[in-house]
This record gives structure tokens, sequence and C-alpha cells, in this order.
């Protein structure tokens, strides 16, 4: 069965703005799906519609075939959604407000209170839960917001940039988190600024860009395009100038720093090879730029937007 | 037909509502007391000793339904604008429209939410005013009544104007330009009888009039006007106010783009 189908999703806001040109998609139960597209692509109309905060102007719109216009109710209870932007109410206390959520779908009282500290404990919160949500670090607001989204259990997650804003320690505690809860069953769609994300967690990919599904393939095809990969050497002797490696590329960063490209007919073994006939040590490695990063670039074409912003190459 | 689920929302929604007025007890219930205090002191004890009785009641017993139904009417308002457009502003109104929560029980929560904070504060009044005069309850069925058909009718009111309030301004200038008006000129404290003819036409236009007779007659057993008459006026605007809340909250007036 389908988690998601989308069939020619259309959305036009007052002003004639078109932000979704026929948007079809589908998406398998128990996927880890990444929906990713530049600012302003359409993907927060879409998971609007989805979550029945955005009015769709045509198409149709299936959550485990429960078609939204026909049982709209019955497709919302399959959902639980983790939104951009903060939206609880900041005064009420931190269980009040997941176990709120779980009487809105309906859940009876006492299932609520265990269900919510079932969801908290899940995110680390439990000891918080008597606190208001004004008092909780930006972290911990995500993480109420996952929690408030998973209390009544629900088949498909949207979470829409859960990890913007927080450090590297809870991100990857939060993606351990979504690894283990989709390993459980549940269906998660994913849209994230950080490409490393998407690459690391989800199985599958969609690109918008203007309001249209430009690339959805599996993430491993999609990385398989790539022509070549960039390495960074830090080398154990310093060098002047940069080798001349047989059907590598090369550039100099300074002079313990070396560049390196290497083309996807070539193996590491043989950058290896060609880097200690040229007697050059080598004392660690890493990647020149996450990879998906660059294909995103080519396929939206805002590369030289994303150089402009002052973030650096990850987020973009 | 409603599941059972769509009561446990609305019973969530109620729920939430009462815990939130209980919660700022100081800001929604405490008000009303001190306001109806000093209304009973210097309006009905001061100033009330030198005015005739009306319809063979002493001053203070006239005016204190109208203050009970100034405080309901106030009160039921406030609570569903306030706290309505507070979670729009916040956004945290999206934790209900994403569920499985059905309009009409959105609607239903906000309203008894308000109904019950007038319930709370009317006998909070009541209980001030009885230090003051007896409490007359001539018809207590009807009391109960009117209470809560002018307390749904005002939290549909709050409802509607949260609906089209873009800013905390907009949520206070109805309340303050128009209700309170009305409210003192819909005989809160006096009788129509006593006005001009021409003016006791005009104040016939006025909808909160026939609540506050209403009120009156249940508590006292006089009115101005016939209790059936004021019955259906106040029902059919209730029932018209639900009907615009209901569309605006379908169509996502303010919530949905």
């Amino acid at each position: 069965m389908h988690a998601l189908t989308i069939e020619n999703l259309h959305k036009v806001y007052s002003g004639d703005v078109h932000a979704l040109r026929g948007i079809s998609l589908t998406i398998k139960e128990g996927d880890f799906f990444a929906l990713l597209g530049p600012n302003g692509a359409g993907k927060s109309t879409t998971i609007g519609i989805l979550c029945s905060l955005v009015n769709k102007t045509s198409g149709i719109v299936k959550v485990f075939d429960k078609n939204i216009d026909l049982d709209w109710a019955g497709a919302k209870t399959y959902i639980g959604v983790v939104p951009q932007e903060m939206n609880f109410n900041i005064f009420e206390k931190v269980k009040h407000i997941v176990q709120n959520q779980a009487g809105y779908y309906g859940m009876p009282r006492q299932e609520a209170i265990k269900a919510t500290e079932h969801a908290l404990k899940q995110v680390d919160l439990w000891d918080k839960r008597d606190i208001r949500a004004r008092m909780l670090s930006g972290g911990m607001k995500r993480r109420l917001m996952i929690a408030r989204a998973i209390v009544h259990k629900p088949k498909l997650l949207i979470l829409d940039e859960p990890t913007a804003g927080v450090d590297i320690e809870i991100r990857h505690n939060m993606w351990q988190f979504l690894r283990k809860i989709n390993q459980q069953g549940t269906t998660i769609i994913l849209t994230t600024h950080y490409l490393e994300e998407a690459e690391s967690l989800c199985r599958n990919i969609a690109i918008i860009d203007h309001g249209k599904i430009i690339e959805n393939t599996s993430m491993r095809k999609l990385l398989s395009r790539l022509p070549s990969q960039g390495f960074i050497l830090e080398l154990e002797d310093d060098i002047a100038e940069a080798p001349e490696l047989s059907g590598f590329n090369t550039r100099l960063i300074d002079n313990e720093t070396l560049e390196v490209e290497v083309l996807e007919n070539k193996t590491l073994n043989e950058m290896f090879i060609a880097l200690s006939d040229a007697g050059i040590k080598v004392a660690g490695l890493r990647n020149k730029s996450n990879r998906l990063e660059a294909l995103f670039l080519s396929l939206t074409g805002s590369a030289a937007s994303v150089a402009n912003e002052p973030k650096g190459g990850e987020d973009v | 037909m409603y599941s059972y689920s769509n009561w446990i929302s609305f019973a969530t929604i109620v729920r939430k509502e009462t815990h939130r007025f209980f919660r700022i007890w100081a800001q929604t219930m405490l008000p009303s007391a001190i306001t109806a205090l000093l209304y009973f002191v210097v309006f009905g004890n001061l100033i009330g000793r030198f005015v005739t009785p009306i319809d063979g009641f002493t001053y203070i017993e006239y005016i204190i339904p109208g203050l009970i139904m100034m405080s309901i009417m106030l009160n039921s308002y406030n609570n569903v604008v306030s706290s309505f457009y507070g979670a729009k502003f916040q956004r945290s109104i999206e934790e209900i429209l994403v569920s499985p929560t059905p309009n009409s029980m959105i609607l239903m929560g906000y309203m008894f939410g308000g109904i019950l904070r007038a319930m709370v504060v009317g006998i909070i009044v009541a209980i001030v005013a009885s230090f003051f005069a007896p409490i007359n309850a001539a018809y207590p069925l009807l009391i109960f009544v009117v209470t809560f058909l002018t307390a749904c009718l005002f939290s549909l009111a709050g409802f509607i104007n949260s609906m089209f309030a873009k800013s905390f301004d907009d949520v206070t200038i109805v309340p303050t330009f128009i209700l309170t008006p009305l409210i003192y000129l819909g005989g809160v404290f006096y009788s129509v009888d006593i006005l001009p003819p021409f003016w006791e036409k005009i104040s016939l236009v006025n909808p909160i009039l026939y609540m506050i007779d209403a009120f009156r007659y249940s508590m006292l057993g006089v009115s101005d006007i016939p209790i059936g008459l004021t019955i259906s006026v106040i029902f059919l605007v209730t029932a018209l106010f639900y009907v615009i809340a209901l569309t605006l909250l379908k169509r996502g007036y303010g919530l949905r783009s």
C-alpha cells in the first residue's frame, strides 16, 4: 500500500501565484522519503495541503488510500506533523500540550496520559513535563513538537525542517530517533535544508523546483549519477605544488592540504596508489562537500544564489 | 452524527479552555467581581437609595439582573475572542486544525469554554450581589436558559470577531466601541418604559435589550417585552451567529491559505 499518493496537485494563491504546478508523487509505506527544494519551491505548500492547513486548488491526495476530499478525517488520523515553526501555546505545560493533542485525535483521557508519558520519554522530555513550554530551550521545543506529532501513533510522520537551528548533538540524536521509529514501521517524509541529513536518513527523494517535481528517485540512484567526487587530503609532509596524477585532477589548498577530484571510473585505491607513486603520504581524508548538495545545485540551478549565502556549503 | 472520538476532541477543547480561564483567574474572573462590587456600592447602595422603586423593586434589586447579565455577555465574548485569537496568533490553533476534529466541534468547544466562564462569573457576581440585596429567582429554569443562550450568542460573536481579527487591536475594538455602549443602552440600569417614545423604539433595535429584559423577567418576574418574543430573538440571533461562525471556520477564513 502507498502511504501517500499525490496526483496532479495544483495550488494557486491569490494574486495568481502558482505555487504547485501539477505535482504527482507516490510514497511507499515504511519509506523514509526526502522532499527537497530551494526556498519557495513548493515544499511547505505541499505539506500544508497534506495537513489541511492549505486548501488545494485541484488534484488528488490520498493518505493510505483515503482520499482527503472524501474522507478528510480518516486521512488525518494517519498523519503526524512536525512543522517548521513553533506552533504551540508557550504558556501551557509540556505534558498538557501533548495530552491535548492526543485528545484532539480522539484518544480517551487515561490513554492520552499514558501515550503522553511514552512520547515524552521517547524524546527525552519526561523530566520537563511540568514546566511551561516557554521555558524550554530551542532544541527541547523541537523535541516537544516531535512528541506531540507522535503521541497518537501516526502511520505517516511529516517533518518540515525538524532540525533547523538545533545543535549537532541534538540533530544526531534526532536522526537516531527518526531511524528507530522508521524501522518500527512509521513512514517518514522529511524536508530539510541540511542535505547531509537527507542523504544520511532517506531512501528515496523528490526534488521540487518552481512548483514541479524535477527529480523523483532513490537516493542511491541519484547519488550514482555524480560524475566525480572531491576529497580533501591532509598530508604528512609539506609539498610546494600540486602533483600531476594521471586520471585525477588535483589542486593545492595549502602546503599540507591537497584537493583531489576522483572521476566515476576511478577508485580510491587507484588514487592512493597514484599518491604513493608521487611520494605523498596521506594523514587524513574527508569529503570535499556533501555529495547530494552537488547534485541538488546542478538540478535546481541554484548554485549562484547559494554561493552568495554566508552560511557555507551545507545549508542551502 | 458525531463519533465517540469527536466528543473526546470536543471535551479536550472545553477542558483546555476551562483550564485556561481558571489558570489566569486574576484576569478572567476577579475583574468582574470587583466591577460588580463597585456598581452595587455606588449605583445600588449610594445613588440607588434616592431612586424610586421600579416595578415594585428597589433600584439595587432592579439592576442586579442587568449587572449579572452584563458580566455574562462580556465574559463569554472576551473568553472566546482572546483565546481563539491568541491561538491564531501563536499558531497553536494548527494543533486542532491538523487533527480530525470536525469544524463544528472546534466551534462548539470554544463556545462551551465561553459559556462555562460566563456561568462561573455570573455566579460570582450573584454572590457579590447577595451581600447587598436578596437574590430573586422567579423562574429558575428560565434563568438557566437565558444565561445559556446569551452566553452562546456572545461566545459566537467573540469567535467571529477573532476570525476576522488581524491584530490584538481588532480584538478590543468591538467590546469597547460596540458591545459596551449597547450593553449600557440595553436597559442594565433602567427600564425602557422611562425613555421618550422615539428612543424607546430605537432601543428595541438593540438585541441586548431583549437579553437583559428576559433575564430580568426570569429573576424578578417583570419585563418590558413579552418573554416569548425575547427568547425567540435571542435564539434566532444565536442560530445566525452559529451559521456565520461555522461557515467562516469551514472556509478556513484567516486560518487556511
